[in-house]
């Protein structure tokens, strides 16, 4: 409830519930803001302003530069260039320390919590009130709990935070900001990793926040929160300010601001033709009765050659923990996978691997890639133990076949010796399906393959996709993106609570019936249930809707 | 060729520092008759070669002694054994792990040695292959705990180091073993002039470098200490690479053992005592990092060069042994710190 030290008047918390009406005072303002990195000029240009009381939504695409303000309004970096302005006074945010000062708290993508610790230390990490010199975790404890309610979240304040999932662990976050007294809050993706169900429980805290004066800054791609919660949107592109719109704003005028053309061609896929063909070849993937205690159960499909088959389903519904299983990287308990007719060892992925399947995992960075490693060393990764003799690994081939397949996939890079952790995030995914591609791999496991990577870059990898099942390939695609699923797949099998819960052809796979099978009340009524999901789970899973697929 | 990669990345960095930090580092060793652009671009791009230089000039400046090819052979021979179980170390720490018993196997396999070709009575050619057999099989111990039992490295290699010491006072009953003279001339020099702990070295080195760019189990390290999932489900066999990757650590180290039991014609029970931490420092100044992923045997190569051209010279200044260890914790300190900055720059 109280929190230590305000440092500086009122406390959001103690405020009337003020009006969300003018006189909106002006909280934060930058001009011309300018930064560049070695090679690259992140920002060139940026003005926005910030007032309180209002949801205000940056825009851009995959590097147009909205980390980058992020970090500078938050002390990460500094700019070379502009100026910010706080409360109408220029201020210096140099560090993590003068953000704080300036009430500015910044939730990143990635949390900054400390897994180990309770909720109420990391709410009050390097601030614990102290009695006689020591923690007074008591009263912690309590002031935990206040800021807890005050959010709206029922976890104890003692819980661990490893413990906590990811919409918990970002309450966490929050109450942590409304701790230090927070006058601005910027939210990086908030809703990137929810349900339905928390992203409503998160845009009613945020509207909360908003009526009590704060200031906030929202990043999303999902064009359809912007009117649902935003007041207002400044879009970025190539690192300038190019407009800024009431949140009413037509969908396809913002996307036309945000990419500078219109993306008519986003889902390339001519569904239907090849599916046509593949209905009548053979299995490359044949997967049954796959189950695993806690995890999914009972899991069967096929996968034939040239088919694209989407898996769709809600974060949590096991669709990750299939693929890793299907691919050997995780056991099963019962059940079989066959590829081309031959039965894969459970948990084995040299088996796979010499099977010819391959997953392209949904953690890019993660569990994908050497960073510190070069381009070549990356590529040649799954073809490593093939291209060696006597254990002597044949470099000038694998330098040979590295270079073919980046020609081949347009990975644009210095040369194969650039690191790769210098790459972009659509260049790095190229990458590592390149590697499978090296191997010769047939079935192809691509979870969330589109991730974090640009508009442009995104379409590269759809082509890529049908390049793939055209030569014969076979290609299982998990991701959180609905449209991308109904655009990209022959086919869509939709999972839910671990189950596969439907299979739709690409022809009557249309996001209300996915989403339907995927919230489960596919087979039920509908009456009671599916107001609640139903309505707000589109926008979870929705990025861009019909109008702007192009067909 | 992959670790010139490294290099490559490092380029863009490296020219601005150039206008920064260049002068202090760069100019000196080319003298006045102005740097070849060669030698001074790899002067630039690894902060080890130039401590190196900057240290060998310092000691030429101070003593008259240091730059004779005498004393500069003498170095080479000191530089032996530290290098050595520094190379094996390499691999571990590449892979993303450390080996702390690499002194005690050391040890160990020289009191193997001096066991079996004196009391057990074996050629000396046969004691030698059970020497190297004793380090790869403490080896392959630590690796089967860190990939199979799931140890973390410190502790494995802790637990080894441990038991390494403890079984070389067990077979030498706590004293010296004298070798057999046959043995001893390892310790001594090639037609008269080339120390043959020299020679050892650069083999080692050579082999270093060779498994690290070219093998299949070189290339695994990279990838395992870069990122370990990633290498995993690129179908890296990563647990039998580990198992590898300390057997070829305890057999270097097993190797700096005969070299130093040589040189001192005997093998002893407390030799190569806190060896393994000159080693993991000549690593880490040698531009490895820690957390894996990142490192080469010529990097290594110059990181033990450093320890032992500042223990050379610094006996040449007669400075206090007491006031060598100081010296040598700052100038590790200050190695690796400006290594930071100038990869940070």
């Amino acid at each position: 409830m109280s929190t230590p030290d305000p440092p500086h008047t009122p406390r959001p918390g103690d405020l009337p519930p003020e009006r969300r009406q003018p006189p909106a005072r002006e909280l934060l303002r930058t001009q011309g803001i300018r930064k560049t990195f070695p090679n690259v000029v992140a920002l060139d240009g940026v003005d926005f302003e910030l007032r309180s009381g209002e949801v205000h939504v940056l825009l851009g695409e995959n590097g147009a530069g909205k980390s980058t303000l992020i970090k500078i309004l938050s002390g990460v970096h500094r700019a070379d260039a502009g100026q910010v302005f706080r409360d109408g006074r220029p201020a210096r945010i140099h560090s993590a320390n003068d953000a704080e000062r300036y009430g500015i708290a910044t939730m990143h993508q990635e949390f900054n919590l400390v897994p180990h610790l309770s909720v109420a230390e990391n709410i009050f990490l390097g601030r614990q009130p102290r009695r006689f010199g020591l923690l007074d975790r008591k009263r912690m404890e309590s002031d935990a709990a206040g800021l807890l309610a005050r959010v709206g979240v029922d976890i104890s304040p003692r819980t661990p935070v490893h413990r906590l999932g990811i919409a918990r662990s970002q309450m966490v976050e929050i109450a942590k900001a409304l701790s230090l007294d927070a006058r601005i809050l910027i939210m990086d993706e908030p809703t990137a990793a929810l349900t339905a169900d928390e992203v409503r429980r998160l845009f009613a805290l945020v509207r909360r926040l908003r009526d009590e004066g704060v200031g906030i800054v929202f990043i999303t791609h999902h064009l359809e929160e912007i009117a649902e919660l935003g007041d207002r949107v400044t879009v970025l592109r190539d690192g300038r300010s190019v407009g800024q719109a009431p949140a009413g704003t037509p969908r396809d005028e913002l996307v036309r601001m945000m990419v500078g053309r219109s993306i008519e061609q986003q889902y390339p896929r001519q569904t239907g033709r090849d599916g046509e063909q593949a209905r009548t070849a053979t299995p490359l993937l044949r997967v049954s009765g796959l189950s695993r205690a806690g995890a999914f159960s009972d899991i069967g499909f096929e996968l034939r050659a040239g088919e694209v088959v989407g898996l769709a389903g809600l974060v949590g519904a096991g669709r990750t923990e299939v693929a890793r299983a299907v691919f050997g990287a995780d056991p099963y308990d019962t059940g079989t996978v066959e590829v081309q007719g031959r039965r894969l060892r459970r948990h084995d992925i040299n088996a796979s691997l010499a099977a010819g399947i391959g997953l392209v995992p949904e953690d890019r960075k993660g569990q994908g890639l050497l960073l510190d490693s070069s381009v070549q060393d990356n590529l040649g990764l799954v073809t490593l133990g093939r291209a060696s003799r006597g254990g002597i690994v044949d470099l000038a081939g694998q330098q040979k076949s590295a270079a073919r397949i980046a020609e081949r996939l347009g990975v644009r890079m210095a040369g194969l010796g650039q690191r790769m952790g210098t790459l972009s995030g659509g260049n790095q995914q190229k990458v590592v399906i390149g590697k499978w591609l090296l191997a010769q791999s047939r079935v192809l496991i691509l979870d969330e393959p589109t991730r974090g990577i640009d508009v442009g870059a995104k379409v590269e990898i759809y082509e890529l996709i049908n390049e793939l099942t055209a030569s014969g390939h076979a290609v299982l695609m998990i991701s959180s993106d609905l449209p991308e699923v109904l655009g990209m797949s022959d086919r869509v099998l939709v999972m839910a609570q671990g189950r596969i819960a439907g299979e739709l052809p690409a022809g009557d796979a249309t996001q209300d019936a996915v989403m339907a099978l995927a919230v489960g009340t596919a087979h039920r009524d509908g009456g009671a249930t599916a107001a609640g999901p139903a309505a707000t789970a589109p926008v979870h899973m929705t990025k861009n809707r019909e109008g702007l697929r192009g067909h | 060729m992959a670790t010139d990669i490294h290099n490559g990345s490092g380029t863009g960095p490296g020219q601005g520092h150039r206008v920064g930090k260049g002068p202090s580092g760069g100019r000196r060793p080319g003298g006045p008759g102005g740097a070849q652009p060669v030698l001074r671009k790899l002067l630039l791009e690894n902060g080890a070669l130039s401590a190196l230089a900057v240290l060998v000039v310092a000691m030429t400046v101070m003593s008259t002694d240091f730059l004779s090819t005498q004393n500069l052979l003498n170095v080479g021979v000191q530089a032996a054994v530290t290098a050595i179980l520094a190379f094996g170390v390499t691999f571990v720490i590449v892979a993303g792990g450390i080996d702390l018993s690499v002194g005690s196997v050391a040890a160990f396999s020289a009191i193997m040695l001096g066991y079996l070709s004196t009391t057990g009575g074996l050629p000396v050619w046969l004691a030698v292959l059970l020497a190297l057999g004793t380090g790869l099989a403490c080896g392959l111990v630590s690796g089967g705990l860190v990939a199979y039992g799931k140890l973390p490295p410190f502790i494995a290699t802790l637990a080894m180091l441990s038991v390494g010491r403890g079984l070389s006072l067990v077979f030498s009953d706590g004293t010296p073993i004298a070798l057999p003279s046959s043995v001893a001339t390892i310790g001594e020099t090639l037609g008269g002039w080339l120390p043959v702990p020299l020679l050892v070295l650069l083999v080692m080195g050579g082999i270093t470098s060779l498994v690290l760019a070219r093998t299949y189990s070189g290339r695994s390290m990279y990838a395992i200490g870069g990122n370990e999932e990633a290498a995993r489900l690129s179908g890296i066999r990563v647990r039998r690479q580990k198992l590898v990757i300390y057997a070829l650590s305890g057999t270097f180290a097993a190797v700096a053992g005969i070299v130093l039991a040589s040189r001192l014609a005997s093998a002893q029970p407390q030799a190569a005592m806190g060896y393994e931490l000159d080693a993991i420092a000549a690593v880490v100044i040698g531009g490895a990092s820690l957390s894996g992923g990142v490192g080469k045997a010529s990097g290594t190569l110059i990181g033990a060069l450093i320890l032992a051209v500042l223990r050379n010279g610094l006996n040449l200044l007669q400075v206090s042994i007491f006031w060598q260890q100081v010296v040598i914790g700052a100038v590790i300190a200050l190695a690796v710190l400006l290594d930071t900055l100038r990869r940070r720059a």
